[in-house]
């Protein structure tokens, strides 16, 4: 159905070394227009370093990134502030500014950049709680005073109130329980179907990537090594998925455990 | 280069294969040369990169700070909480000061009866050294560990990557309001501690040591020039953004979790107080040197 369109995140036989350590090497991957891409990986295979290379915060050391046939890559910062306009991105541990009440957290890119006033903003993060399922009572509480799955929903409160085309999800459900996990992946289904927006998740829990995906792609030693459509992820033979999914210790995939 | 290097270790390798007490004295003595000299070397070469690091985050810093926006809610919250939560530490410590001062000038003066000068000495040490040294000090403890505290967790906890995911430069909203806020605020800190410094040694003068109320301050004012005032405060300001920037630059580029974050905190109040001695000693060389 969507083949006939343009891909809206590119990348290209991207390389990222941290000294000797190789992270990203040689990775393509194609994001169409208003799909919901999960990666899945264990841990240190380069999916965290993925997400920051395309948001420009790492700079990678070769190969093209592109989002809108922007390049990211060694873009000059008012290029990458524009792209970034596009983008919102919810962060492992929420990420929330400590020194800032909630409501101010939910606001932060409306109050410092279009300079929203303070009142309407705040109606503008109660209107966003209540999206989250958080009642108004939370919007002056400060972040230290929320429990881990209240952060994180105040967390995604704050990725969807500037209304980006664009979605990061850093590994959403890890450290919740699972029935806060449950939660958190249907509020990010519908945020990212109310925005139409563009999504790229990653994490190491298969539930939340069913929930979540369109597709799904799996990343190994810095290289997609699968990916087709979510439906297709039970089927597959690939070795890689069928070890990474059912949490095999025997496979192609190498777990360091010196 | 290689060969020189690989025919000193075969070297080295017969003269431990042998029993030779003298080789083996003469090896341990090779070695702790060499360790000495590439340990040397390598601190020389860590402090260049390391100041060279610092420079180009100053020339950043500067480059993105001039440019708008100018997050004017922040730069106040850093004058207040640099400025006004400083206020007890440095008042107390000029009050304490100018005390002491008093009576340590006016023993050491009695002895070839030169007390008259106590009021001179004190105003001109509290003004020209004292009172922006030591708020530095205290600032640059209470400030500048607390800003490479709080910029290290922002670090460590992903913090700073949000802001820059939401359309904000770090370098202008977390780092050019603390620097401003320093450069501005401490010379009027040091102003209220010249002040209170003065007025400790008035009170240990006339009360303790039995000075005439009049001619004490007719003497603190008689000698007393503009320049004196306006050095400590110039002092103060070039202090403030050692602390301000030193602060921030050991934060910002903290890594490692908590221990990364305490390392960060410890490197920025030293560096701060070792550059407020220096700068202190370049300053008071361009201002009175004759």
């Amino acid at each position: 159905m969507t083949k006939h369109k343009l891909p809206r995140i590119i990348l290209k036989n991207v390389h990222k070394s941290f000294g000797s350590k190789k992270v990203l090497q040689g990775l393509d991957l194609e994001i169409l227009p208003g799909e919901s891409l999960v990666i899945i990986g264990g841990s240190g295979t380069g999916k965290s370093v993925m997400l920051k290379c395309i948001l420009g915060l790492i700079q990678a050391d070769k190969g093209s990134i592109q989002i809108d046939q922007k390049e990211i890559i060694n873009a000059s910062r008012s290029d990458l502030d524009k792209i970034r306009h596009k983008i919102s991105m919810l962060f492992q541990g929420s990420a929330l500014f400590d020194s800032l009440p909630v409501w101010e957290n939910i606001s932060f890119s409306l109050l410092q950049e279009k300079k929203m006033h303070r009142i309407q903003a705040r109606s503008y993060a109660i209107e966003k709680l209540a999206s989250v399922g958080l009642p108004e009572e939370v919007a002056d509480l400060y972040p230290a005073e929320l429990s881990g799955g209240m952060q994180r929903r105040v967390a995604l409160a704050r990725a969807i109130a500037p209304k980006p085309e664009i979605l990061f999800f850093d590994e959403p459900t890890t450290g919740l329980d699972p029935i806060m996990g449950g939660i958190i992946n249907d509020l990010i289904r519908a945020s990212v179907d109310d925005l139409g927006a563009t999504a790229i998740t990653i994490t190491h829990d298969m539930a939340s990537a069913k929930k979540i995906a369109d597709r799904i792609a799996m990343i190994y030693e810095g290289k997609i090594v699968w990916q087709g459509d979510v439906t297709s992820i039970e089927k597959t033979d690939n070795p890689y998925v069928q070890q990474f999914i059912h949490g095999r210790t025997q496979g192609p995939i190498k777990v360091d455990v010196k | 280069m290689y060969f020189t290097i690989s025919s000193s270790f075969i070297g080295l390798k017969n003269m431990l294969l042998s029993n030779d007490k003298n080789a083996n004295f003469e090896i341990f003595e090779i070695l702790r040369m060499t360790s000495f000299f590439a340990n040397v070397g390598r601190i020389f070469l860590n402090f260049l990169q390391g100041t060279g690091h610092l420079i180009i985050f100053i020339n950043q810093t500067i480059t993105m700070g001039i440019r708008p926006p100018y997050y004017s809610r922040q730069i106040l919250k850093q004058i207040i909480n640099i400025g006004y939560f400083s206020l007890p530490v440095v008042g107390l410590t000029a009050m304490f000061t100018g005390m002491v001062l008093a009576l340590q000038s006016y023993t050491g003066f009695a002895r070839f009866s030169a007390e008259g000068a106590v009021a001179t000495v004190v105003v001109l040490s509290i003004t020209r050294e004292l009172a922006p040294v030591l708020a530095g000090l205290m600032v640059a403890g209470r400030i500048g560990a607390a800003i490479a505290a709080e910029l290290g967790t922002m670090r460590v906890t992903e913090q700073i990557d949000a802001l820059s995911t939401l359309s904000t430069d770090p370098l202008q909203y977390l780092v050019m309001p603390r620097v401003i806020a320093g450069i501005f605020t401490l010379p009027l800190l040091v102003l209220v501690a010249d002040i209170i410094g003065v007025f400790g040694g008035y009170l240990v003068s006339i009360y303790k040591l039995g000075f005439n109320p009049g001619n004490y301050l007719h003497q603190t004012l008689q000698y007393l020039k503009a320049i004196d005032v306006i050095s400590g405060l110039i002092k103060a300001s070039v202090f403030g953004f050692c602390i301000s920037i030193m602060g921030c630059y050991h934060g910002y580029y903290s890594k490692g979790g908590a221990q990364g974050v305490g390392s960060a905190t410890t490197n920025a109040v030293v560096s701060s107080s070792i550059l407020i001695l220096i700068f202190n000693y370049l300053l008071t060389a361009v201002f009175f040197d004759k």
